[in-house]
């Protein structure tokens, strides 16, 4: 429909004669206001429900592209059964997992300190959250090669300094062993998200009324105390909504593994959405790439009502 | 998660840049002094780690390949001995970097066109018009931005290979919408909500039909929502990796940020140097953007997640 014959069929039969009748007006808008809101819905549709649907339907099916010659037959619970036990899924669900914690606690603590110090009026603020902000709206292809660069171990910034200093750990290279290459994906990956974090609660510290720390100063608390009592319960919405965005992002984490160490070495680092890319995409797999999924979709859901619970308000 | 986070999650506009400003008690005298410089000390070293990267990059771009093989040390510390643009050059003219670009360009762009118009009509349909099930709706919206981007991977290909349009920039606008449409439809709607309805009204009275209020009245008076929407939209969709990854196939329809993780693959040996060129070439519209709109920024995707 064209935007010139939306507009012929909900214009409000006033147009030029008398007041309309409320009734007939809020009918009108209501059919304008499902025809504007519909190409969202339906966009969005067409890009999460339907995969949604579609990878249900091949996780229950013999789907595997390089077999083109056999049946799509019905399987039944073979995929699920797959991830339990043929492949690398349960300890890449570990893995995520770990790394979902581990990046999110310490990722949000940086950034508690972070929004405190911007939350201070002082000369510098804004050209300190511009500097933090390139961080994270860079793509994450250049924060993944640009850790990779100071990492490395001819080129990298890291070696260099640990080399000049006569410290341990020069000469290492960082993204070959297991633990190391973990350690360069956490910095890599805390760089571009605590600023995300930062920036939300931010906005939380500006929404508690001042004269809240006037009162508690007044009664003598501490700057610990009234940090502990008033900022961090009055923070809690924000911090929820950080911590929701964060734990779905880090537990969906891709970009930087496919990029820094490709999962390697050996196996040490897929994580689920990496086994996802691999099942669909190298091994054409998509039935058990769509169990895989269907995983993700599932834990998502119960990380997020998981977090909701623990942490809504009291009321 | 169903509908708690909707509701304390995303509404209205960030509270203006006035921030409630408290400060701690702080001693009179020389401890005040000291805890500003410590202060400020800690502000710098934040500036550094945020900062002190790109720099390093800048240095290892250019490197010649001679020297970058050499490795960093000695007389090639801080700053390379010999500053070259070499792996610029060998960026556009040997591996053709400027055709990535341009398609990134073009899918971003595409993208944040796209968004700001679709996202327009439903926000503004979510904020003022008596339609039912609005809050379902937009639940669903937030909740299609959590759906995992790997579990779209999969069927997304199978779709478009049964269309032929795989290996093609365009489907990419599509896919990138779920980056784009429910950061930017709630950015818009919570804004929309605030404009005061009076402004509205007068143009109603007066026989205008509700799509001409919305384009005469209610979008010029939201240029910067509608810009903030934008800018974020286009940040979003030049920052893909893992759906370009998918789909593409042959270089001449890579995305700048595909192109430069492809370029340190295929070699015997990886150059840092020339792939760090590239990614200074990609960081320097996003850093433009971000001096240029900061406050939009910060807004924006404050906008989308407090009060309410």
């Amino acid at each position: 429909m064209s935007a010139r014959s939306v507009m012929r069929r909900f214009r409000l039969p006033s147009m030029g004669g008398a007041p309309p009748t409320a009734g007939v007006a809020r009918k009108a808008d209501r059919r304008l206001g499902y025809a504007l809101v519909a190409p969202v819905v339906i966009l969005l549709l067409l890009v999460t429900g339907y995969p949604l649907v579609y990878n249900l339907w091949n996780s229950f099916h013999n789907v595997v592209l390089s077999n083109a010659g056999a049946p799509q037959n019905f399987v039944g619970l073979k995929n699920y059964q797959e991830l339990a036990t043929a492949t690398g899924f349960p300890q890449a669900l570990a893995r995520t997992l770990a790394f979902t914690a581990v990046s999110v606690v310490l990722e949000t603590v940086a950034a508690l300190g972070l929004a405190l110090m911007l939350h201070r009026g002082f000369r510098g603020r804004g050209l300190m959250r511009a500097a933090i902000l390139i961080p994270w709206a860079v793509p994450t292809v250049v924060s993944a090669m640009l850790w990779t660069t100071m990492f490395d171990q001819r080129s990298g910034f890291v070696d260099y300094v640990l080399g000049l200093l006569h410290l341990p750990g020069s000469n290492t290279t960082w993204l070959a062993g297991e633990w190391t290459a973990w350690a360069a994906i956490l910095v890599a990956d805390a760089w571009k998200n605590v600023p995300f974090i930062a920036i939300i609660l931010l906005a939380g510290l500006q929404l508690i009324p001042g004269d809240v720390y006037e009162a508690a100063r007044i009664d003598g608390a501490t700057a610990w105390q009234s940090f502990r009592r008033m900022t961090l319960p009055l923070l809690r919405p924000a911090l929820m909504v950080a911590v929701i965005f964060r734990t779905l992002q880090a537990f969906l984490v891709f970009d930087i593994i496919y990029i820094m160490t490709g999962g390697g070495p050996g196996t040490t680092t897929e994580t689920l959405s990496y086994l996802n890319w691999q099942a669909f995409l190298v091994n054409t797999n998509f039935g058990y790439g769509g169990a895989i999924s269907i995983s993700l979709v599932v834990i998502s859901l119960l990380i997020a009502g998981g977090i909701v619970l623990v942490m809504r308000p009291k009321t | 998660m169903a509908t708690s986070p909707a509701r304390t999650a995303l509404a209205a506009p960030a509270p203006s840049a006035v921030p409630a400003v408290h400060r701690w008690r702080s001693p009179r005298g020389r401890r005040h002094l000291g805890s500003q410089l410590l202060f400020y000390l800690a502000v710098a070293v934040v500036v550094l780690i945020a900062l002190f990267p790109f720099f390093w990059i800048l240095r290892t771009s250019l490197e010649s390949n001679s020297e970058f093989v050499q490795g960093v040390g000695g007389a090639n510390g801080l700053i390379p001995a010999h500053l070259t643009l070499s792996s610029y050059i060998d960026d556009f003219t040997q591996l053709h970097f400027l055709t990535p670009l341009i398609n990134s360009a073009i899918v971003a762009l595409a993208t944040t066109v796209v968004t700001v118009v679709v996202a327009s009509l439903a926000g503004y349909a979510l904020a003022r018009l008596p339609i039912r099930g609005g809050g379902v709706i937009l639940t669903f919206v937030l909740l299609a931005g959590f759906f995992p981007v790997l579990a779209m991977v999969g069927p997304l290909f199978l779709l478009y290979r049964d269309f032929g349009l795989l290996d093609n920039i365009y489907p990419l606008i599509l896919t990138y919408l779920v980056y784009t449409l429910p950061l930017a439809t709630w950015l818009l709607r919570n804004f929309f909500a605030q404009i005061p309805k009076e402004l509205e009204e007068a143009a109603l009275v007066d026989g205008a039909s509700r799509l001409q209020t919305l384009r005469k009245v209610v979008i010029p008076v939201s240029v910067p929502a509608v810009f903030t929407a934008g800018i974020l939209s286009f940040i979003l969709a030049w920052n893909d990796f893992a759906f370009a990854l998918s789909f593409l196939d042959s270089p001449s329809h890579f995305t700048a940020p595909l192109a430069i993780v492809i370029f340190g693959q295929s070699q015997f040996q990886t150059f840092y140097n020339r792939i760090d060129a590239a990614v200074v070439v990609i960081t320097i519209p996003i850093a433009i953007l971000v001096l240029i709109a900061q406050r939009r920024i910060v807004s924006g995707l404050t906008a989308g997640s407090l009060k309410g």
